[in-house]
């Protein structure tokens, strides 16, 4: 049987660009990380002195490329294939498709540009911001106005999914939307929503701002803004690894998904949570009132429901697939899953730090606790497990998938591959576990050189030199494994191509029907009209008093341009 | 809808959870009075930093007879007044601003953290129980001497926070 590439060319050229783009930034983003693993901990510092700034540079390049291009890009990519497969036919529209791969490429290149700018004293362009750009510190416009691009480019290929399920119902009256369908249109509607907020920050304050047509912003307003924003993106890059975990994870233990219901149920709560949460990253923020910070932190817990309904779907789904392969006992089935195969074993082993995760999210989640915690390298510690193993080794396992479909080329380097996730869970455990560590006796987080001359750390048990010692070691590991895997594509890439007829080469693609399937729920959670004007009024209900109360400061008062790259000059 | 009683289980179990979460930090927020940095500490422009009352003399202020008050500035890339010096056993009231970008304040192996944002006094009382000397540093990148920006809380003993009192007369 024809696979992906024969059947949609058009739609797997494009999903083969995206992967192109985000493995490209996916390179970047880890050399990145290494040079700060090896800066921080004092092992190896070749980008300059604490006078200069590269290391700044670098950590903006390392947040943006990762958790904005590589993962977008990716995502892009994969509800492409997913809305194409399912629905079993071309996105409508070539000319509109080709419009936001351009558009956001373009934006992509723009704010890389901004960024890279800063390694060099002689281009007069920087955007040593970081990924949360807090004004008054400002970029170079070209790095605002490239994310402008990027998203807007983003939005229009969530209406291109929308269009291609308008086209596709016409036809279908009266069907349930296909569960992959229905995960990618709920988090475009999330993504529209959410992304709101970064838009008027960045549209109606800091292009202004960095063109000088204002002088003057309201930090905390714009910081709320962003966080607005900032929350539902982690959903965003979450979303497209949940879509992955539900539909392809439980085929390849050997089984089917548990629930399509409880899937869809999940992505609902998504929806209608993800945003009003936003101000739990502004715990120990001055100038929010209490209430509002509580109200937050309320739907934050709740928002820790779907997590929980996942983990037991995708736990139940594997243990069902390793019963069908002849697992038996309590916890005897788990030897019978496929780890061999670098597909199942990134995503499981995925999925078990991502469990960790959200146990050290709970406890960022608490307001109270969280300013033992608060900025501290406990929170890139968090964070690696989420977005940086949940997430990026979803993506790699997925890839593994994924590609012979889009490529019609058969996975290369297949020992390489099954040695890379767990290189990846094993270098995560010492650095994501030295961060949390450090982060508890109080080492702080986005600093070139987290050692002071006035006092000395305090860790209640191991030493700092120790910590130290497992962030570079586990990052180099981290490191290897990304090549690893980088390698891996690159050799697949370059491979033979599987002729379309097939004979014993067939490519794996197919997906089996849910255990449960959708015929068991309530045809109202396919109401996304509904959803989504709930998920408005809880944003309204959350966040109108907040933003009055902040913006009632002024819009434009409160604090002057602080270009990064007057510094760097006349540093 | 059907749904599988393992899954109905582990769903009751879940909401438990987080109701469970809810209400222990509401209970030490309402009962305890862990109190979070919020707008109490009121506003102030960073053009009238330098000429304020409070914050034009960055200062350790005692007004009451345990109780401390610090007005202090965030700056590019250093803490005033730095350092901080009290006696032991007393209450001090942080209100601490930025004339320049955004700043952190975070005194090292302590829950005492707060944001420094330019417009807004973050206001933080703490009780200083033991003596020692105490680090501080900014946990929110401000440009590139983020790294050196450091500094002190000393908590002296009674006895010699007496004899410091007395040198001064």
């Amino acid at each position: 049987m024809a696979t992906f590439i024969d059947r949609y060319p058009f739609e797997a050229k494009v999903v083969r660009y995206t992967f192109a783009v985000s493995f490209l930034f996916l390179a970047l983003g880890a050399i990145g990380g290494m040079i700060q693993a090896l800066h921080r901990t004092g092992y190896l510092r070749f980008i300059g002195d604490i006078t200069d700034g590269s290391y700044y540079t670098v950590l903006t390049s390392h947040g943006v490329f990762l958790v904005i291009f590589f993962t977008v890009f990716f995502l892009v990519g994969i509800f492409t294939w997913a809305v194409t497969k399912e629905l079993d036919r071309e996105l409508g529209n070539p000319r509109l498709t080709k419009y936001w791969v351009t558009s956001m490429t373009v934006g992509a290149i723009l704010t890389s540009v901004a960024i890279i700018g800063g390694f060099s004293d002689s281009v007069p362009m920087s955007a040593d911001v970081l990924f949360t750009f807090y004004a008054p510190m400002g970029a170079h416009v070209l790095f605002y106005l490239g994310l402008t691009i990027f998203i807007t480019g983003s939005w229009v290929a969530g209406y291109d999914w929308f269009k291609t399920w308008w086209d596709w119902k016409k036809e279908n009256e009266g069907k349930r939307i296909p569960l992959m369908t229905f995960m990618v249109l709920t988090t475009m509607l999330m993504w529209y929503l959410g992304t709101i907020g970064v838009a008027v920050e960045v549209l109606f304050f800091l292009i202004p701002f960095s063109l000088g047509l204002v002088s003057e912003v309201n930090p905390l307003l714009t910081r709320t803004l962003f966080w607005f924003f900032g929350h539902m993106v982690v959903y965003f890059w979450l979303m497209p690894v949940y879509l992955l975990w539900y539909n392809v994870l439980p085929k390849l233990a050997g089984g089917r998904l548990f629930s399509d219901p409880l899937a869809r149920v999940v992505f609902i709560l998504f929806l209608l949570l993800s945003v009003p949460v936003g101000i739990h990253h502004q715990y120990v923020d001055p100038g929010i009132p209490e209430g509002f910070k509580f109200m937050m932190m309320t739907n934050t817990m709740f928002l820790l429901l779907p997590s929980l309904l996942t983990a037991f779907t995708v736990v139940a789904s594997i243990e069902h697939g390793a019963r069908q392969r002849g697992g038996t006992g309590y916890f005897g089935w788990l030897r019978t899953l496929p780890w061999g195969n670098p597909a199942f074993s990134g995503m499981a082993l995925a999925g078990l730090m991502f469990a960790a995760g959200g146990f050290s999210g709970m406890i960022n989640a608490g307001m109270n606790i969280n300013y033992l915690v608060h900025n501290t390298f406990w929170v890139p510690g968090h964070f690696h497990l989420t977005v940086g193993t949940a997430v990026a080794l979803t993506f790699m396992a997925g890839t593994y998938w994924l590609l012979p479909q889009i490529t019609g080329k058969r996975l290369a380097a297949k020992k390489a591959a099954a040695v890379q996730p767990f290189l990846w869970f094993v270098g995560m455990t010492f650095m994501s576990n030295a961060m949390h560590r450090a982060g508890l006796f109080g080492m702080p987080r986005r600093t070139s050189e987290p050692q002071y001359e006035g006092f000395d750390y305090e860790p209640a048990f191991g030493t700092v030199a120790e910590i130290d010692a497992q962030v570079v070691g586990g990052g180099i590991l981290l490191t290897l494994s990304t090549f690893l895997f980088l390698y891996v594509v690159v050799r697949t890439w370059m491979g033979t191509r599987v002729s379309a007829d097939g004979g014993d080469e067939i490519i794996d693609d197919e997906i089996p029907p849910a255990l449960s399937g959708p015929e068991d729920s309530p045809r109202v959670l396919d109401n996304l009209k509904l959803w989504t004007a709930i998920a408005i009024l809880l944003v309204i209900l959350a966040y109108a008093l907040p933003i009055a109360h902040i913006a009632s400061q002024g819009l434009y008062e409160g604090s002057e341009y602080f270009p990064m790259l007057l510094e760097v000059l006349t540093a | 809808m059907e749904i599988h009683k393992y899954e109905k289980a582990w769903l009751v179990g879940a909401l438990v959870l987080i109701v469970f979460f809810i209400s222990t930090v509401a209970y030490v927020t309402a009962v305890t009075g862990v109190d979070m940095v919020d707008e109490s500490g009121g506003t102030i422009h960073p053009d009238d930093v330098s000429d304020d009352e409070r914050f034009g003399d960055p200062r350790v202020e005692q007004v009451g007879e345990n109780e401390f008050e610090v007005y202090m500035v965030a700056l590019q890339f250093i803490f005033r007044p730095d350092p901080v010096e009290v006696p032991e056993g007393s209450e001090v009231t942080f209100y601490i601003t930025s004339d320049n970008v955004v700043h952190g304040y975070q005194i090292v192996g302590t829950n005492v953290n707060t944001m420094v944002i330019p417009g807004q006094i973050a206001e933080i009382t703490v009780e200083f129980d033991e003596a020692g000397e105490y680090g501080v540093l900014c946990n929110e990148y401000c440009g590139i001497g983020h790294a050196d920006m450091e500094g002190k809380v000393i908590v002296h003993p009674e006895d010699e926070w007496e004899e410091m009192q007395g040198g001064d007369d």
